[in-house]
């Protein structure tokens, strides 16, 4: 039998350091229900959902109560829709993303990821539709979320849907002005977009994926910063050590759960996404981990140096728990998801700057940050180009989750409410990039080789 | 399917035997116990064999949360795959 102090232990991280199973996400393909007509394609894909996760919530319900560990999420994402509508005549796709809420609340699910398009190269005549239809199909729907890949290291930039995504964000934000462009939080432009990410609001389920699979997200920053308070004034590699060590139990739960679901619905185990993906409560912040390294507070200099271990730490211990990694694995740094993270930008001491900063070594980018509402939509662009750039060149996945919070200035609170949390919004520079977005084309693919 | 049952709370007379009565009239069988008292607090943990059990899963795992909440302890049982795979390589 085990020993007492390791049972305690697990029931401690639950009860008193939020270990949790972040999210099961079932990747459904949808490439068959493509048809020459909206209407049709809405209906196909509401009945290949309902039909394949209806089990989905409470298969999650049953493996939390008998392993006794809480299951945050159950999500599903879904084929980009640019691929699967392009046969139908109509430009507006609004009535699929309705049918995906639609499938969404029968299966009982929270988000549903996949009113996608993947532009980095060049952009189809379904993918400018369905970039289109992004606004007001957030605004019309509660449940889904929508993502643009934007860039690639291999494409470069796509400058002309990075123009694009600048303006569609600020008509998202406008059409869902009452609740101070919420739509927003449900939209993101990546580089580098991963194929297989269990997380919202970025899930897709790629084109080389199979029909079905089940991908789980663990996370547990509270469990990391309770160990890594046993180790105060210790070296680095010390602090190294720990994470790797409280990584691997944590992800050795996510594999778990993510092959007891695979089994139970008989449906293949794609990954687990070894990510720390941080919550409003107390105690459940990323930011709180890196302040518990020596930083007075999260976005002071040493910031960057700290996330990075962290970041590594996490996927080396992780690794080896699982039997396949994927998804964006690593860090997440949302600034209204974070209460350490909401508290730095309160005091000044983490800013845009500093964030872009810290994506070049976090697993993804820019996330729920709320700027003014006046924001220009080139300067949006501007800031998804900066962001692309660094994932581009770095070879890793970057995005951009950005809410111009309309009705909003510098200072003021956006509530999201739930697991969304709440932001204050942040300045951006006052200097105009117009004349940079306006340019348009292609930033070419970095070079692979003299890398310095 | 072998599981762990854990008691957490204040110490007070007639915490085994409500436990162990309540698995076995639901034909539970305890293969190993383990219990500590620390200035007044009750920690137990219980490895158990859950083969004969007839009741789901979930029923029992709510029958025992409702008996501690009537003792005022924290009870709960997990299955031991979970601390198998988090202790264990």
């Amino acid at each position: 039998m085990h020993s007492q102090k390791e049972i305690l232990s697990t029931i401690n991280m639950i009860d008193n350091q939020h270990l949790d199973v972040r999210t099961i996400t079932m990747g459904i393909s949808l490439l068959d229900c493509a048809s020459d007509s909206v209407e049709i394609t809405a209906k196909k894909i509401y009945e290949k959902i309902t039909r394949l996760a209806k089990d989905l919530v409470k298969t999650g319900e049953d493996i939390e109560k008998e392993f006794g560990i809480p299951i945050v999420n159950k999500r599903i994402s879904v084929t980009p829709i640019a691929l699967v509508a392009a046969a139908c005549k109509e430009t507006d796709y609004t009535p699929i993303a309705v049918a995906l809420d639609e499938a969404a609340k029968k299966c009982g699910v929270n988000f549903i990821g996949g009113f996608s398009a993947l532009v980095h190269k060049g952009m189809t005549k379904a993918d400018e539709n369905l970039i289109n239809s992004i606004p007001s199909a957030l605004a019309s729907t509660e449940r889904v979320c929508s993502s643009v890949s934007v860039a690639s290291t291999k494409a470069g930039i796509n400058m002309d849907a990075v123009a694009l995504m600048g303006k569609i964000i600020k008509k998202t934000a406008d059409m869902t002005g009452e609740q101070h462009g919420f739509g927003c939080a449900k939209l993101v432009v990546f580089a580098n977009a991963v194929e297989d990410n269990p997380f919202m609001a970025g899930a897709f389920h790629g084109v080389g994926e199979a029909e079905c699979v089940i991908n789980v997200g663990v996370s547990g920053p509270g469990v990391v910063h309770h160990a890594l308070k046993k180790c105060k004034g210790q070296p680095f590699d010390v602090v190294a050590e720990t994470i790797k060590k409280t990584a691997f139990k944590i992800t050795r739960m996510g594999q778990l759960v993510a092959s007891e679901a695979s089994r139970r619905l008989g449906v293949p185990s794609g990954i687990v996404d070894l990510s720390l993906a941080p919550t409003p409560e107390k105690g459940d912040s990323v930011a709180r981990i890196l302040e518990e390294m020596g930083l007075e507070a999260c976005g002071t200099h040493g910031t960057t140096a700290a996330l990075a271990l962290l970041n590594d730490a996490v996927k080396k211990g992780g690794v080896m728990a699982s039997n396949h990694v994927g998804g964006l694995s690593g860090a997440f740094i949302p600034v209204s998801e974070d209460e350490g993270m909401i508290e730095a930008a309160l005091k000044n001491s983490l800013t845009l700057d500093k964030l872009e900063a810290m994506t070049c070594v976090c697993s993804v980018g820019l996330d729920m940050i709320a700027v003014p509402g006046d924001t220009s939509a080139s300067t949006i662009s501007a800031i998804i180009a900066d962001e692309s750039a660094i994932g581009v060149v770095n070879t890793k996945t970057t995005a951009v989750r950005i809410i111009p919070a309309v009705g909003m200035k510098v200072g003021d609170m956006v509530e999201f409410g739930g697991l969304l949390g709440s932001a204050p919004v942040m300045p951006v520079h006052e200097f105009s990039s117009e004349n940079f977005v306006l340019r348009g084309g292609r930033i070419p693919a970095p070079m692979h080789s003299l890398k310095n | 399917m072998k599981a762990i049952v854990t008691v957490i709370g204040k110490d007070t007379t007639g915490i085994i035997a409500a436990v162990c009565t309540l698995l076995a009239e639901n034909k539970i069988n305890i293969l190993d116990i383990s219990q500590t008292v620390m200035e007044g607090f009750f920690t137990m943990t219980m490895l158990i064999d859950m083969k004969e059990c007839v009741v789901p899963f979930a029923e029992i795992s709510e029958k025992l949360s409702a008996k501690g909440e009537e003792m005022n302890l924290s009870i709960r049982v997990q299955r031991e795959d979970i601390f198998d795979k988090m202790h264990r390589i």
